[in-house]
């Protein structure tokens, strides 16, 4: 047994740490949080100059062809740093989909455009609010072409593709919805931006209108391929939130550390060493719960639904308790604009609910879990 | 080398299938097979055996071990371990599984007083002593608590006055595990009354038979007895059983605490897994329980603090396995798994309705289970630390935080308050 990473990833975590610390600092995500950039295209290039970007995309499709394990510690480093770029979209869900259902020609193209930075992908699923459902897909293809509305789409005002859950079935079943890619850059795609908690990740309304699609994966497979998808950008959402989680944490520790009240660093009361104890105990059971999810990832197990569904439940409860909790021992500088406390708050509850919220995933776990067990 | 020979894996290496192989062997052959279903089915708060004394199956079992060679495995062979390393010590716990229940009896015997007799008894006392211990032979206890010092242990009054070559005890022990059934013990006394309170301790083991020792069992607020209050009158133990230098005692008890957490994989119990099976049967008015929105949100959040606390352990494990040392960071276990076991016992009986009232055998659900639970969990967010004690040991020694201010840090200890209000 080796339930950890090997030297060699952690070498790759340590080498994506110092990179990020240098080109992305807060004030770098401040630029995209104050609205002067859409996301940070220096940073977004770097990423790809590092292979940061392809780093489980095959060799053969231009990626470094390491694997997922090695972007497990990359996801943890970009969400430590609020990296503000479409990182998760095109790299957990748009590479992905391509990964588990493209056809040979459709990986060839966007791939190597993937990994070198040409291209920024993306999932369209969401038609306003609501949680993952066959049933809450309306968007309807024929002929090819797709018409209907999507919201909240990822990063969608500034992607160059996207996977789209269509309509082209009425019989209540899964098998009515198919998944397309669409060339947002090809016409026929209304883009409006939409504001969101958190603006260092860009949210958009895409309104397709006869637009042009071709098929990805089979007719009627689409929320087969789609659940997959979920499930492993739920591991890799997950180690970004644990990423997340931790800095919020040491963020809140220093700060107990160096502020004085009463005579005394705060960190030296129990009140605000017990909410810190707790805060390190949910990012460790999160990061446990995520390296489960890791394994059963890159080796493809049988296991993965339910690590999955484990790993993001842990994960978002961490992030969410850690970036409160990190404001609260703050106290009234917490909640300044200035201080960086909130970017972190932001993101949390930002990702909290885009991959599906926790009731939703609750309900996947409880499902799959109940499948084991009857097995 | 492959790149991804030492990837995460689940997989036993070539010797550690061998070894899984032969204790799996060993086990099937010679685990009291009869009590098999009784272990399996009883959880915290109930360990019985119907028509049996737990006391003597579990001491037949260990001696059983013990002769075959399985006992205290990860302790050197002179002493009557294995010299295992600690993986094979987490597959036999593995392998052992509900057998494993019976060993409740010798953890503070096998977890801390074992390893302290080891770090500072003499070589002849510890071929002396700790054979039988591991055995089962004779089991120990660890006489630390008093009535005046839990979570501040330090503060303990029990006095060892030096006579010759003799050391004399007086005072009082509480709540001290096992006592009753236990022949040997580690003892924690004041030594020096003038110092600061950490400075005059001293560590002793010593004959629970020895004249003037008497143990009185506490009734619990569960109903049951397995802590005591152990009193000591004129209690002559010979300086050959202290443990340590004078007055250097509370150095000794740290390694033994330290100890404490060695013992991880040994696995801490949460009651999830009761609790998903008694939700998976159980139905409500309005259709099976499993399926109701509520009960699966509480079911998730439940097993992902269960499944969190596993793979903590694992992720210990496999750092233990490359040489690392466990370090505060396995205090979480304690802390998670205490309270919420008790929130899982409130949850189930509230999902009983009315009949989670009943804690009888014959009439309480699933034989009254989740009732013993309850009632027995207040306990385990107290003993071996209190919560706060987990929570300050996770600031402190993981975050790297401020020590509580100590206003009777400098002070003698005959010279610290001793009542609150007047």
């Amino acid at each position: 047994m080796n339930f950890d990473f090997s030297d060699e990833q952690k070498q790759m975590r340590d080498a994506a740490r110092k990179f990020l610390a240098e080109k992305c600092p807060p004030k770098a995500v401040r630029e995209v949080l104050d609205g002067k950039a859409t996301y940070d295209k220096a940073l977004w290039k770097g990423l790809a100059e590092m292979g940061f970007l392809g780093v489980a995309i095959p060799e053969e499709f231009g990626g470094a062809g390491a694997g997922h394990l090695e972007l497990c510690v990359i996801a943890e480093e970009m969400g430590r740093a609020l990296a503000p770029v479409p990182f998760s979209s095109t790299v957990y869900l748009a590479a992905e989909a391509l990964l588990l259902a493209g056809s040979d020609a459709q990986k060839q193209k966007w791939l190597p455009k993937i990994a070198s930075g040409e291209a920024i992908g993306t999932l369209a699923l969401f038609e306003g609010k609501g949680n993952p459902s066959p049933q809450a897909i309306k968007l309807s293809a024929s002929g090819g072409t797709l018409s209907g509305v999507k919201k909240p789409v990822p990063d969608g005002a500034i992607a160059d593709f996207a996977f789209v859950a269509a309509r082209t079935g009425s019989t209540g079943r899964d098998a009515d919805i198919s998944l397309f890619l669409v060339d947002l850059k090809a016409g026929g795609v209304e883009v409006r931006s939409l504001t969101n908690i958190d603006p260092t990740h860009g949210q958009a309304e895409l309104t397709f209108k006869n637009c042009k699609a071709e098929p990805l994966g089979a007719a009627g497979e689409g929320w087969g391929i789609l659940t997959q998808v979920l499930d492993r950008a739920a591991v890799l959402m997950a180690f970004e939130q644990v990423g997340g989680s931790d800095r919020a944490l040491e963020m809140g520790r220093d700060y107990a550390l160096d502020r004085i009240a009463f005579g005394r660093p705060i960190g030296s009361f129990q009140a605000v060493k017990h909410i810190l104890a707790d805060m390190y105990v949910s990012a460790t059971l999160a990061r446990s719960n995520c390296y489960y999810g890791a394994w059963a990832l890159s080796t493809n197990a049988s296991e993965l639904p339910e690590a999955a569904a484990a790993a993001r439940i842990s994960a978002t409860q961490a992030f969410q308790h850690c970036s409160k909790n990190n404001i609260q021992v703050h106290g009234g500088m917490g909640f300044t604009w200035e201080f960086d406390c909130h970017m972190y708050y932001r993101r949390a509850n930002a990702t909290a609910v885009t991959l599906g919220s926790l009731s939703y995933w609750e309900d996947q776990l409880i499902d799959r879990m109940r499948k084991k067990n009857a097995a | 080398m492959d790149l991804k020979d030492d990837s995460m894996n689940f997989d036993d290496t070539p010797q550690e299938a061998a070894f899984r192989a032969e204790a799996k062997a060993w086990i099937g052959a010679n685990a009291p097979k009869q009590y098999e279903e009784e272990l399996r089915k009883s959880s915290l708060g109930r360990t019985v055996l119907k028509g049996a004394n737990i006391l003597e199956v579990a001491k037949a079992w260990q001696k059983k071990k013990a002769d075959a060679g399985w006992a205290c495995l990860h302790w050197p062979k002179e002493y009557g371990g294995r010299g295992s390393s600690p993986i094979e010590r987490v597959i036999w716990q593995q392998e052992e599984g509900p057998f494993g229940k019976l060993s409740g009896m010798f953890i503070i015997g096998h977890g801390m007083c074992g390893p302290t007799m080891m770090a500072f008894a003499g070589e002849e006392e510890k071929r002396k002593y700790l054979p039988p211990l591991a055995s089962g032979e004779k089991v120990w206890c660890q006489l630390f608590s008093e009535p005046a010092g839990g979570s501040d242990v330090a503060g303990l009054r029990t006095r060892a006055e030096k006579q010759g070559d003799d050391w004399i005890i007086n005072g009082q022990k509480i709540w001290t595990s096992g006592a009753h059934y236990s022949d040997y013990g580690i003892l924690l006394t004041r030594t020096d009354p003038n110092v600061a309170k950490h400075k005059g301790l001293t560590m002793f083991f010593l004959d629970m038979k020895s004249p003037g020792v008497e143990v009185r069992p506490i009734k619990q607020a569960s109903g049951q007895s397995d802590f005591n209050e152990v009193y000591f009158t004129d209690v002559k133990i010979p300086d050959s059983q202290r443990l340590g230098a004078v007055n250097d005692g509370w150095n000794v008890s740290l390694t033994t605490l330290m100890n404490e957490r060695m013992s991880i994989g040994a696995g801490v119990s949460t009651g999830f897994p009761e609790l998903f099976d008694f939700c998976n049967s159980l139905m409500l008015d309005d259709g099976p329980a499993i399926e109701d929105r509520s009960v699966r949100s509480r079911l998730a959040n439940y097993a992902v603090k269960a499944s969190g606390l596993k793979y903590t352990s694992m992720r210990a494990i496999s750092a233990l396995s490359k040489g690392d040392r466990p370090g505060p960071e396995n205090s979480i276990g304690k802390l998670v798994a205490g309270s919420m076991v008790q929130e899982v016992a409130m949850y189930a009986l509230d999902l009983q309705g009315a009949a989670g009232v009943l804690s009888g055998p014959e009439d309480a659900e699933i034989a009254g289970k989740f009732q013993a639970m309850l009632l027995r969990a207040p306990g385990t967010r107290v003993e071996g630390g209190t919560d706060e004690i987990m929570r300050n040991i996770i600031a402190e020694r993981v975050l790297g935080l401020p020590g509580d201010i100590r206003v009777d840090k400098d002070v003698p200890f005959n010279k610290i308050p001793t009542k609150g209000r007047a």
